[in-house]
């Protein structure tokens, strides 16, 4: 008698610890197909790019010839090849009439060569007559097929360097002329024609600046926004209907934000195009939304009770909200501000309404001169002939995603300090 | 030294004197210290809602006067129109009149914010800043302008924390947390911040309800000390609570003072039916 | 008035009220029946009242600790508190009475060896029928919360005052002009004093039960006086 209902109990605590189950198993697969598409996007950036933190460079040593050098007008001189021939030389080959033979010797030395040369004869013009030593880097195709990125295989049509450049290529390297080491000439040089002097310290110190711009504009606006909204104005429609509009806000994709910044800072209020600081005008524009919800938000998780407390100890409303309010909402106000920032950071489409897709060799001189930023360094690397530059995009990758993640881990770190304290 | 015995009978040992009741003469009054707060037709509102009822009832110095009732009768309400905490209340409204001292608190040449100096309050739930203990006594002096340096804030801090009966706990770790202490603790430093802007007038609104009975014993002593020397007024829903500690009772009922007279009276001989329908648990 | 919201606590309350009723019930008859004994001689009921005595006690005991039990239980506050302190109170005073009345019996069996004397025991008859309604008056006003009719018992409290004057006077007579009446002279004089005693425990039961349901102390110096002779006209 009793066992007919005891059955049916069973079944069903059973079909409800499977589906338990089943529903485990649904969250953890979850869990592992976002995993999976981040390592596979990690991965492939990282294959894509890890090449290009170390180069190679060839040590060659120039006779300065007089008879070949102009002392009046230097800057006319063709020292990449001088350089060349050096190198046929040494390489004990007689360059042909059409000079095909230096044509090609001096595709294998990056043009750096020359502008060292003349920097060292303007320095000190009685090296004139000596020979000089130089360790400068290869060129970007040499430097590729030392990488393994060109090969003998490729028919020749279908190769940038001739078989003849690849002989040379590898003899010089077993004399011992050519050295790999890391490529520090990639976090020390700006954006350039030739890739193997290209490098992201241009575009890392335009995105500083034009972070700190958005920064200096948006956190104090955005902040006192918030708390006015949250703390002093009067509830209402008024009220209301500010807050849905940033929440609206948020939401806007950024380009249009570019859009406003072109109309106007750059037709109507005349900023310079492509500067940090009209950039970080446009950005601030974009993350003042984000950051008033997340100071609301957080303004909004403190206890009524300390409001009260203050309150009733005969603390002003200011005093109140800025004594005790803000900051024991100090950490979630942080942690929104930095995520905004490095959200900014990664901003690419208002940047390029604005013009910033510019090249730009070269660091910035002050807040209002040309700039390029990383993500849109990324973007002209990308679309850039030389197959040389397909690593330096992914390098210029990895470099922004470890600005996010050194961003993200400050505000983690800055947040648990500060709820540590109370 | 003297030996434990030749101590007159009853006096209480140091180690035993935080566990003793609160003594019989608790409801002994002080000498009559005249009316504090006078209360004429206090009505409040929020919004259309008419929480209060023109409430009239003088309330003395120098003794603690109890507000009881059941829920949503208005004794908190009326609490908080003492030191105008309703203002921060959107919708809130109060008419009538209430003086304290003479004054009326809503005249416009009040500023709430004074007010609320001068009329201390102690919330249910303990709600210590997120500050050091130090920090928290010294607030209060601090943005009144009570103290004229670093030696005499710290003198403050000391006498009010000595005033509270937690000197001796935490003279050693000022520096700490103040929601490192226990519950009792933090109502104790919570009543010691109060007193540290000198008060006239001290509210409590059910100081001990989330208290265990050893802290609300240790509260409802200093309460006894305290009330020689300020107005104390305490809303609580403990009947027990209102009876051992207060010397006059004020009992609400939908908005409306139903009755109040001495605390003695009020518990063995109310006048109105529902004050004792209420207070024997007749209510229904 | 209303119930309380717990009715454990109610139930107590009417519990204690009704057990005093009975006590008071049980005093009643013990001083009627003391009372008849005396008058009549009747050694047997003599006897009977002297062993139902320890009923009294008993139930005394019992009153006491469900009242200390109710107290510390309960926490009464107001009309409820001061119903709970008049039970023990009531209770002690029927004590008493059932004591005296105790008393009056075991004088009766000395006294029916002796000669009947005639007058004094019919005034002490009446003394003691007047006590025995006073008594029953008083404890009919408790068991119904009834004020007026204690008020009553408390106001012409000096009618019992009065008997007891005379009849001390009349036995004093008696005893000094033969001195045989002395030795029953002094039990009818015990007897005499006796029921005086159980009216005073009927005005202090009066008192008693004026407070408990007004809340006040009733101020002897209301009580209209009269003097030793005259009866009060009660206003």
């Amino acid at each position: 008698m009793t066992d007919a209902p005891r059955d049916i109990s069973e079944r069903r605590l059973r079909r409800r610890h499977a589906a338990e189950a089943r529903f485990r198993l649904y969250g953890q697969l979850a869990i592992v197909i976002a995993l999976g598409f981040l390592v596979v996007l990690l991965a492939r950036v990282v294959q894509q790019g890890y090449s290009v933190f170390w180069t190679h460079s060839i040590t060659t040593s120039v006779y300065l010839d007089p008879a070949r050098i102009d002392r009046t007008d230097l800057e006319g001189v063709n020292f990449d090849y001088l350089a060349a021939q050096n190198l046929l030389r040494r390489l004990k080959v007689q360059d042909d009439d059409l000079g095909l033979a230096s044509g090609e010797a001096m595709d294998l030395v990056s043009r750096d060569l020359g502008y060292r040369i003349l920097d060292a004869i303007k320095k000190d013009p009685s090296v004139i007559g000596k020979t000089l030593t130089f360790t400068v880097p290869v060129k970007a195709n040499a430097d590729l097929y030392y990488k393994g990125q060109i090969e003998r295989a490729t028919p020749a049509s279908d190769r940038k360097l001739t078989d003849r450049q690849l002989d040379w290529l590898d003899r010089l390297k077993a004399e011992g002329v050519v050295r790999s080491h890391f490529n520090a000439d990639f976090f020390t040089r700006s954006d350039s024609t030739e890739p193997e002097q290209a490098g992201v310290l241009g575009a890392v110190v335009g995105s500083a600046l034009m972070l700190l711009v958005a920064a200096l504009i948006a956190v104090p606006i955005g902040v006192l926004a918030a708390v006015w909204l949250e703390e002093f104005a009067p509830r209402g429609r008024i009220s209301g209907f500010i807050e849905v509009n940033i929440n609206n806000l948020a939401a806007v994709p950024s380009i249009v934000y570019g859009l406003l910044g072109l109309v106007l800072f750059i037709n109507w209020l005349g900023f310079p195009r492509s500067a940090p600081l009209t950039g970080g005008m446009v950005l601030a524009l974009m993350s003042l939304p984000t950051i008033i919800i997340a100071t609301r938000a957080a303004l909004k998780a403190v206890p009524p009770s300390i409001r009260e407390a203050a309150l009733g100890m005969g603390a002003s409303r200011n005093q109140t909200v800025f004594h005790h309010v803000l900051p024991q909402a100090a950490p979630g106000v942080m942690t929104g501000i930095i995520l905004s920032m490095a959200h900014a950071l990664g901003e690419t489409a208002p940047l390029l309404m604005i013009g910033m897709v510019a090249f730009t060799p070269g660091l910035p001189e002050s807040l209002a001169s040309a700039a390029s930023v990383l993500p849109v360094q990324v973007f002209i690397w990308e679309n850039a002939a030389e197959a040389a530059f397909h690593e330096r995009t992914a390098g210029a990758i990895i470099v922004l995603l470890v600005f996010m993640i050194l961003m993200n881990a400050t505000a983690v770190i800055l947040r648990r300090r500060f709820e540590k304290r109370w | 030294m003297a030996a434990a015995q030749d101590l007159p009978e009853g006096t209480p040992l140091p180690h035993d004197a935080q566990l003793r009741p609160p003594a019989v003469a608790a409801h002994t009054p002080v000498a009559n210290a005249g009316v504090k707060i006078r209360c004429d037709k206090v009505s409040a509102y929020y919004g259309d809602k008419q929480a209060l009822h023109d409430i009239t009832l003088d309330i003395p110095d120098r003794a603690v006067t109890a507000f009881i009732g059941p829920s949503g009768c208005g004794k908190s309400t009326f609490l908080r129109c003492i030191n105008r905490m309703n203002d921060t209340i959107p919708g809130a409204r109060v008419t009538g009149r209430i003086e304290i001292d003479g004054q009326d608190v809503n005249d416009r040449s009040v500023d709430p914010v004074v007010l609320r100096s001068r009329v201390g309050m102690v919330f249910q739930k303990p709600n210590p800043f997120p500050k050091s203990i130090f920090e928290n006594v010294a607030y209060g002096p601090r943005i009144h302008g009570l103290a004229a340096g670093k030696a005499e804030l710290e003198g403050i801090v000391e006498a009010s924390l000595k005033k509270a009966g937690l000197w001796g706990e935490v003279s050693d770790r000022l520096h700490q947390s103040g929601s490192s202490l226990s519950g009792g603790q933090q109502q104790r430093l919570v009543i010691a911040r109060a007193i540290a802007v000198q008060p006239r007038v001290i509210l409590m609104d059910e100081p001990c309800s989330a208290l265990d009975p050893i802290a609300t014993a240790r509260i409802e002593e200093l309460i006894d000390e305290l009330r020689r020397q300020y107005c104390i007024v305490i809303v609580t829903h403990s009947m027990a609570q209102a009876a051992r500690v207060s010397q006059r009772t004020a009992f609400f009922h939908l908005g409306e003072l139903v009755e109040e007279g001495s605390t003695e009276e009020i518990f063995t001989n109310p006048r109105e039916t529902r004050t004792q329908d209420y207070i024997t648990g007749r209510f229904g | 008035m209303q119930q309380h919201i717990v009715t454990s606590y109610e139930e107590e309350l009417n519990h204690l009220t009704a057990e005093v009723a009975r006590m008071g019930g049980l005093a009643e008859a013990q001083v009627a029946d003391a009372v008849n004994a005396f008058a009549r001689r009747d050694v047997a009921l003599a006897a009977a009242i002297v062993e139902r005595d320890q009923r009294l006690d008993a139930l005394e005991l019992e009153i006491e600790r469900a009242a200390i039990r109710l107290i510390a239980l309960r926490q009464p506050m107001a009309v409820d508190l001061r119903r709970t302190v008049a039970a023990m109170k009531i209770a002690s005073n029927l004590e008493r009475c059932g004591d005296l009345a105790k008393n009056i019996a075991k004088r009766s069996l000395v006294l029916a060896e002796t000669d009947p004397a005639g007058p004094v025991t019919r005034s002490i008859e009446r003394m003691g029928k007047l006590v025995s309604s006073r008594l029953k008056d008083v404890l009919d006003a408790y068991t119904s919360s009834e004020l007026a009719g204690a008020t009553a018992v408390w106001t012409r409290d000096d009618e019992v005052d009065e008997h007891y004057e005379s009849l001390f006077r009349e036995l004093l007579t008696y005893m000094m002009g033969d001195p045989r009446t002395i030795t029953p002279g002094a039990h009818l004089l015990f007897v005499a004093k006796n029921l005086e005693r159980i009216g005073d425990h009927a005005t202090n039961i009066a008192e008693i039960v004026h407070y408990e349901i007004t809340g006040e102390e009733l101020a002897a110096a209301a009580r209209p006086k009269t003097d030793a002779l005259t009866r009060a006209e009660t206003p």
